[in-house]
C-alpha cells in the first residue's frame, strides 16, 4: 500500500487532485475516527477531518517522503483536534493539580464510591461511557490514548505523529490509562 | 500497606511491552502478595480492552467528495493531461485533429498566388478575371487571390477566395455566389469541398461500376 501512496503523492505534488481523492478514500476512515474520538462530535469531527486532509492538501509540497503519509496525516489531525479542544477549553481539567497540594489532582477529589451505572449496561451505553471517558481526559493524554487504543499505533509512530520524545509519550499514555482506570473500574 | 510507587510503574512498563525480566518477575510476586495491587493491574488490563473494544466508526458519506470540492481548483494543465492518459483514443484523435489544422492552415499560407480555374471565355487582366459581356463560361469558377468581375453569364458556382467579386448589372450566375476571405471560412470551405470530392470519387465509383 505504502508504494501505491508514494506514487499517489508523487502525483498530488504535481497538482493531480483525483491522486488526492484516491488518498483521501484510504485514510478518511481512520482519520476520521480519530478525530470523533478526540472530539467527542460527528459534525466538529467530520470539518476536522476535511479541514486536515485539505491542510495535507496545501502543503503536500512539505511532505517528507521518507515519513509514513499516515504518521503525516495524524499529526496534522490532531493538532487540529487540540486546537479545537483548546478553543472550547473549560475552567479546569480533572487532572490540574489542586493548588497547595503536592500531586494531587482532582480525580482524587472524586469519591471512589461515586452512584454507578447499572452492572448490565447495554453494548451502547457502554461505548457511550467509555468515549465519555476519553473526552474527559486532558487533550494530551487524550491524544496519546486515541493513537494508542484506537488506532493501535506503536509508541514510536506515536512519539514521530505528537513529536514527542518517547518517554513524554510513555508517561502522557500511563497518565491516561491511569486516569481511565479510576473512572472505568466499575464498569 | 503502602505500596512502593515502582509497582506501578512496572504495571505500566508491563502494559507497554516493555519490562524487562527482572522486573516482571518482582511484579509479579507482588501482585501475588497484594490483592490491592493485583486489583489495579486487573482494572489497568480492563480499561485497556474497553477501550480497545469501542467500535470502529467510518467517515460520513461523500466524505472524499466534499474534500476535494473544497481544494483550491486544479490546474488546467494537470487535468488536461490526466484527461489524455485516461482517453487514449480520444487523445489520438485529437493529435490527428491538430495536425490536419495545422496542415490545412499551411495550405492556406502558401495559397497567397494568384490562380483561377481553366475555363473557355475567361479573360485574365492582371489580378483581374473577366468574364466578358455576351459571353457564356460553363462550368464553376473559382478565383484566388484576385478579383473577379462578371459582365457575362456564368453557368456554374462562382467562389472568390481571398479577393473581391463585383458583378455588372448585365451579368449573371447560375450556381451559388461564394466569397472565402477569412481563414476559417476558407477552412470550412476546403473542408467541404474534400468533402464533396471524397463523395464525388465514390459516386464516378459507382457510375463506372
Amino acid at each position: 500500500m505504502e508504494t501505491i501512496v508514494k506514487k499517489r503523492i508523487k502525483q498530488v505534488k504535481k497538482g493531480d487532485q483525483n491522486a488526492f481523492g484516491e488518498i483521501v478514500e484510504l485514510y478518511k476512515d481512520r482519520v476520521y475516527h480519530v478525530c470523533f474520538r478526540m472530539l467527542g462530535n460527528k459534525q466538529e469531527a467530520e470539518d476536522a477531518a476535511q479541514e486536515a486532509f485539505i491542510r495535507a492538501y496545501m502543503n503536500i509540497s512539505s511532505f517528507n517522503e521518507d515519513l509514513k503519509f499516515s504518521t503525516w496525516i495524524f499529526r496534522i489531525a490532531t493538532n487540529l483536534c487540540i486546537d479545537r479542544i483548546r478553543k472550547k477549553k473549560p475552567d479546569y481539567y480533572l487532572d490540574a493539580e489542586v493548588s497547595g497540594t503536592d500531586g494531587l489532582t482532582m480525580y482524587s477529589q472524586i469519591a471512589s464510591d461515586a452512584p454507578l451505572p447499572e452492572k448490565e449496561l447495554e453494548s451502547q451505553e457502554l461505548q457511550e461511557t467509555i468515549q465519555q471517558e476519553i473526552l474527559k481526559l486532558p487533550e494530551k493524554y487524550r491524544s496519546a490514548i486515541v493513537l494508542k487504543y484506537i488506532e493501535e499505533l506503536s509508541l514510536n509512530e506515536i512519539s514521530e505523529i505528537l513529536d514527542l520524545p518517547l518517554g513524554t509519550v510513555k508517561t502522557r499514555i500511563h497518565r491516561g490509562r491511569e486516569a481511565l482506570r479510576k473512572q472505568l473500574r466499575h464498569v | 500497606m503502602k505500596c512502593p510507587e515502582q509497582i506501578v510503574e512496572w504495571m505500566h512498563d508491563y502494559l507497554d511491552g516493555d519490562i524487562d525480566r527482572e522486573d516482571q518477575q518482582k511484579l509479579n510476586e507482588h501482585l501475588q502478595s497484594c490483592k490491592e495491587c493485583e486489583a489495579i493491574f486487573y482494572q489497568l488490563k480492563k480499561t485497556i480492552t474497553l477501550v480497545q473494544g469501542i467500535s470502529q466508526i467510518k467517515a460520513p458519506p461523500n466524505f472524499t467528495e466534499n474534500v476535494l470540492a473544497r481544494l483550491p481548483k486544479e490546474k488546467k494543465k494537470v487535468s488536461a493531461k490526466r484527461w489524455l492518459q485516461h482517453h487514449p483514443v480520444l487523445a489520438a484523435a485529437s493529435v490527428f485533429f491538430i495536425l490536419m489544422i495545422g496542415s490545412l492552415l499551411s495550405t492556406w499560407n502558401q495559397d497567397h498566388e494568384f490562380s483561377v480555374s481553366k475555363q473557355n471565355n475567361l479573360v485574365v487582366k492582371n489580378n483581374t478575371v473577366i468574364v466578358p459581356k455576351g459571353k457564356v463560361v460553363k462550368g464553376d469558377v473559382i478565383v484566388r487571390n484576385g478579383k473577379l468581375k462578371i459582365e457575362g453569364e456564368v453557368q456554374g458556382d462562382v467562389t472568390v477566395i481571398n479577393g473581391e467579386k463585383y458583378l455588372a448589372s448585365a451579368g449573371h450566375v447560375t450556381g451559388e455566389i461564394e466569397e472565402v476571405n477569412e481563414v476559417f471560412d476558407w477552412l470550412w470551405f476546403y473542408m467541404k469541398k474534400t468533402a464533396k470530392d471524397v463523395v464525388n470519387i465514390f459516386e464516378s465509383n459507382k457510375t463506372e461500376k
